[in-house]
């Protein structure tokens, strides 16, 4: 039943701490500490938090189609929802790659959306999917049916991830033969560790946002349990 | 029986179906003939060849939607389906076979349309029809598979292009990409990965969208 609660290690409120504390380092690290970049100047701060945004979304997607496979394999009953509220995150985290990379495009190279990005791209693709997985989850009813559905086609994303990369790259020669190229990979020092505290929060506050809401839709369903005994 | 026996008389039967009835085919024909007169009226004039060898592909995929979408109603009208689950078959013949007769139709559709598209537009070359061919093979794999969900659904027939449109964008970067390169090699390739990997994906899935 959906009302059995997995003792988890770290409890929630570590978890809101820990989140909010690495944020905030991450915040004042990439706004106090790191240099501006030769390139690109200050707006290329932004870096720190799109690439750790989007390492989050696939991590959050990865997640749901582990949790999936979980179902499918072992019958787990609590793996469906688990499953679901990671692909949710994913999303959420997906949208959030869509907009901080289309506001540094719009800076970089002034325009807002550009399609010779392969990352954004890919994300554009990516959210239309998993906004079909929505689609789908909320046209079948709550079963076992709904369940197989969301979690088999969780499983094509992560094949549709690296071929659709694969697919955008080789577009590139005969849709955008000029290929923008990132300024060299100057990057050490402060910049390595802004990043790397940047990643670890989005991934800690993900982690977190999963656990709320999973505990938020658990706490649902064994509402509904009860109203119905 | 034997898994190939299996399918052939599953695929047997859809084929059969469609030469009786013919609800399917016909349809299919005259939507991407229809295609291609609206594509001439989209097109400026002196628009370059590129443009209608990516126009084609959209033609091809809007054709092969129209044909999945109608794949598992006869299913789904005549509660086949729970006989078939229930018969001491392989689930996923059930894939296979729907997915053979959706392939025959798409291809016979293309028969038709391919040397049509030559005639409107500006001819064929040898790695488009390749190219078509390959994809096929992916879009019916794909699509079949979808259709069996979206069928079980309530929305029908308005999921299957929401859920099949981001899994084809890769067949038609390809396909597009055999059509208009000079050494159309990488693209085939990159269709037949497609096929494996997807086909791979849906043979070893389906169990699972039909059983609960």
């Amino acid at each position: 039943m959906v009302s059995v609660h997995r003792s988890h290690r770290v409890s929630l409120p570590a978890l809101a701490t820990a989140s909010l504390v690495l944020v905030t380092l991450a915040l004042a690290l990439v706004f106090f500490v790191v240099p501006n970049d030769a390139d690109q100047g200050f707006s290329q701060r932004i870096f720190y938090f799109h690439v750790s945004i989007a390492f989050t979304a696939y991590a959050c997607f990865a997640g749901g189609a582990w949790k999936a496979l979980v179902h499918l394999w072992k019958r787990d009953p609590r793996a469906d929802l688990e499953s679901y509220v990671a692909v949710h995150q994913g999303v959420i985290f997906g949208a959030l790659v869509l907009i901080t990379g289309s506001i540094w495009a719009k800076i970089s190279w002034g325009h807002w959306w550009l399609w010779s990005e392969d990352q954004l791209v890919l994300f554009l693709v990516l959210f239309l999917f998993y906004c079909a997985y929505f689609m789908l989850r909320y046209s079948v009813d709550a079963g076992p049916q709904r369940a197989n559905f969301s979690a088999v086609y969780a499983l094509f994303g992560v094949v549709l991830i690296p071929v659709s990369f694969l697919a955008i790259r080789i577009a590139k020669s005969f849709i955008h033969p000029v290929v923008f190229t990132r300024s060299g990979p100057n990057f050490g020092g402060w910049m390595l560790a802004a990043y790397c505290v940047a990643q670890a929060a989005l991934l800690v506050l993900a982690y977190t946002l999963y656990r709320l809401e999973l505990s938020g839709k658990r706490l649902d369903a064994r509402l509904r349990e009860l109203r119905l005994a | 029986m034997s898994y190939a026996a299996d399918v052939g008389a599953l695929a047997r039967k859809d084929l059969l179906l469609e030469l009786r009835a013919r609800d399917t085919l016909p349809a299919m024909l005259l939507f991407v003939v229809a295609t291609f007169v609206v594509f001439h009226f989209a097109l400026p004039a002196h628009s370059s060849e590129l443009a209608a060898s990516g126009l084609l592909w959209v033609a091809i995929v809007f054709t092969a939607l129209l044909g999945l979408g109608r794949a598992f109603v006869p299913e789904r009208e005549q509660g086949v389906l729970d006989g078939l689950v229930l018969a001491p078959c392989d689930r996923s013949a059930i894939w296979l076979a729907k997915g053979i007769a959706t392939f025959a139709f798409l291809a016979a559709a293309e028969v038709v349309a391919l040397p049509v598209f030559a005639l409107f537009f500006h001819g064929l070359r040898g790695s488009t029809v390749a190219g078509v061919a390959l994809a096929d093979v992916g879009i019916c794999a794909v699509g079949t598979f979808l259709g069996a969900m979206a069928v079980a659904t309530r929305a029908r027939d308005l999921l299957l292009p929401l859920l099949f449109l981001p899994l084809a964008i890769p067949i038609v970067v390809g396909g597009v990409g055999a059509s208009v390169v000079a050494s159309p090699g990488r693209y085939l390739g990159f269709l037949g990965l497609y096929d494996v990997l997807f086909g791979a994906l849906c043979w070893a899935s389906f169990e699972y969208v039909v059983t609960e």
